[in-house]
């Protein structure tokens, strides 16, 4: 049956004023996928039926390419010939044709403007439909509207919650004195510039509410740490010390942050109220302390630190105390990251001159190469765990690539132009 | 036509002569006409000459203090340190010119530096910011053990942020390793 969940129609129309405040799209990004993952679902997306209008979004397209880029789906073709939501589905000729699931569904322009969005999903091998919803969109929303589709997609063919509607940040150097720091669909479209600043910009970190970022600007020409807040503008530099300022980090109930400063000496670790008091240090080994990372359930801090000769990988209690050496392969492991459930660990570490992307599984020590570039920055997860985002280096510019934590499949985000870097994926929006 | 012209430069003149004399606008041929007067015999006391519009007066400054620090070839034009990868200790070869900008502001307490450190783009941009730090101070403290003081001395650090070189080879990244003596 076709139910229309009231919450959803909530969640777009907040999306609309994000999407509608916003500047438009600019520097989209593009996706290549260079890898074929195992086990893949067979899935048969058909054309969306577009009535009254053209719409301005190839909703079908995007749903394809979200799932394609998940890597766990293989693509049937289906042809050129729309097939709207209400028709009846002959499921055993798509089994035949060997898809497993099969998604159908309509783009209906109104008399107002907006567009009624639906789609069912059938499984072919059960020969039942498993999930079918309608969205009253805007234009503005039919993008987001799309990747939700995606999303429930996928949460029902996996069992594990999509983040094809999530966003992710990351700075672009445009020139050597043009620096932007922008916020973009999972997918890297729909980009915009959140900060634009002639000075470096730094370390992006999402705040749990999916609205604030906090991040390292040079632009009083020193590392400055400030919380903006996207919907807004508005932004407060939060660690404005002597020295160096950097590498902030939310725990995960927003109230606090860390962060590295250099203000008593060598860069150490230190923690702080979300509105800048209670500054706290936790670290003072000498070393270098740096790169704070909270787990999901906010009882460890991983960092960085050089106190045994290179960098490695440490965690300790966020009060500084219960340090523990976590990296012991090779003499160059930085930028630690969780993963929510708290199984995994990567980092991005130096191995025979090349820096990539490792993944550690905490439990039995095993250790997985996740990369083939040799550049690799800034690793970080989705929010469900099945994906890692990461800046590398191809042709000598910045990109952005994807890697499943099993690392079959391997995505490119390329742009246009500019070099890109730092990239953070954001929560889940309630 | 001849006339007219010269009638014209007079004009001209005397309206120059006008704005010449400055900036009383009313009582000055009241006042003119008497002096004239009493001065009657000798040449008329001839307006100043207009001043020459393509004259070049030369003014030369208070002479310079000589200053070692601009000196284009001594060893205090040299204000860059490099390093080895991962690395933030200063390398002998790198001494003279440290020591050199230590005694220089030991003996110019006046004198304040920023040093800046920077690395190269490999590996972690935020554990590269704490070695470009680490590499500036690693400089501060040689500094001052040649008498250079405290607050004379900010060190700061752009990590991977501001590079040099923009290649990705060992040269570029030889030369991204770095800190720089900036005087302000």
């Amino acid at each position: 049956m076709f139910r229309t969940d009231l919450r959803w129609w909530g969640f777009c129309a907040l999306a609309l004023c994000l999407i509608t405040a916003s500047a438009p799209t600019r520097a989209q990004l593009r996706v290549e996928v260079t890898g074929v993952g195992s086990n893949q679902t067979p899935i048969a997306i058909a054309q969306f039926q577009v009535d009254g209008g053209p719409a301005p979004q190839d909703v079908d397209d995007i749903i394809r390419a979200d799932l394609t880029r998940s890597g766990v789906f293989r693509m049937i073709d289906t042809g050129n010939t729309p097939i709207p939501e209400s028709a009846r589905v002959d499921l055993g000729d798509w089994k035949s044709k060997g898809a497993d699931a099969v998604v159908v569904g309509s783009v209906a322009k109104l008399a107002d403007g907006r567009f009624d969005v639906r789609f069912r999903l059938y499984d072919a091998v059960k020969q039942q439909q498993i999930d079918g919803l309608s969205y009253l969109s805007s234009a503005a929303e039919l993008r987001l509207n799309s990747h939700r589709i995606a999303d429930r997609i996928y949460e029902k063919l996996t069992g594990v919650r999509g983040v094809f509607a999530t966003r992710i940040a990351y700075v672009v150097q445009l020139s050597k004195t043009s620096f932007e720091l922008q916020i973009s669909d999972a997918d890297g479209a729909n980009a915009q510039t959140a900060l634009r600043s002639r000075e470096p910009i730094m370390s992006p970190s999402w705040a749990p509410d999916g609205i604030r970022l906090a991040y390292v600007s040079f632009e009083t020409a020193k590392p400055v740490v400030y919380i903006h807040t996207l919907t807004t503008g508005e932004r407060k530099a939060i660690a404005n010390f002597r020295g160096s300022n950097s590498a902030p980090a939310w725990s995960p109930d927003g109230k606090m942050l860390a962060v590295a400063l250099s203000r008593d000496g060598p860069t150490s670790i230190y923690t702080m109220n979300s509105d800048g008091s209670g500054l706290k240090r936790i670290t003072n080994s000498g070393a270098i302390d740096t790169e704070p990372f909270f787990s999901a359930d906010g009882k460890s801090i991983y960092f960085t630190s050089d106190r045994g000769g290179g960098p490695q990988i440490y965690r300790m209690d966020p009060s500084g105390g219960n340090v523990q050496r976590v990296t012991f392969n090779g003499d160059y492991n930085v930028s630690p990251r969780l993963s929510p459930d708290g199984h995994t660990l990567v980092y991005v570490s130096r191995r025979n001159n090349k820096f990539q992307v490792q993944s550690l599984d905490l439990a039995s020590g095993q250790e997985v190469g996740l990369t083939d570039t040799v550049l690799d920055e800034s690793p970080s997860f989705a929010p469900n765990g099945r994906l890692l985002l990461y800046a590398t280096e191809v042709n000598g510019r910045g990109v952005l690539a994807s890697a499943s934590t099993d690392a079959r499949v391997h995505t490119r985000l390329t742009g246009p132009n500019g070099d890109v870097r730092e990239p953070t994926w954001g929560p889940f929006i309630k | 036509m001849t006339h007219r012209t010269q009638l014209q430069s007079l004009f001209i003149a005397a309206a120059a002569i006008a704005i010449l004399a400055g900036c009383a606008s009313t009582p000055l041929d009241e006042n003119k006409a008497p002096v004239a007067e009493k001065s009657a015999p000798p040449p008329a006391p001839t307006p100043p000459p207009a001043p020459d519009t393509r004259a070049v007066q030369r003014v030369d400054t208070a002479p310079t203090q000589i200053d070692p620090l601009t000196d284009p070839n001594g060893t205090l034009a040299k204000r860059s340190v490099f390093f080895d990868f991962d690395r933030f200790d200063v390398k002998a070869e790198f001494q003279p010119l440290v020591e050199a900008h230590g005694r220089y502001l030991s003996s110019m307490k006046q004198r304040r530096v920023v040093i800046e450190g920077n690395a190269d783009e490999r590996g972690s941009r935020e554990y590269n910011l704490a070695l470009g730090q680490k590499r500036a101070d690693a400089v501060k403290s040689r500094l001052t053990l040649l008498g250079a003081t405290d607050s004379q001395i900010e060190t700061i650090s752009y990590g991977e942020e501001r590079p040099r070189a923009t290649g990705h080879d060992e040269s570029s990244w030889a030369q991204n390793r770095r800190a720089d003596i900036v005087y302000k």
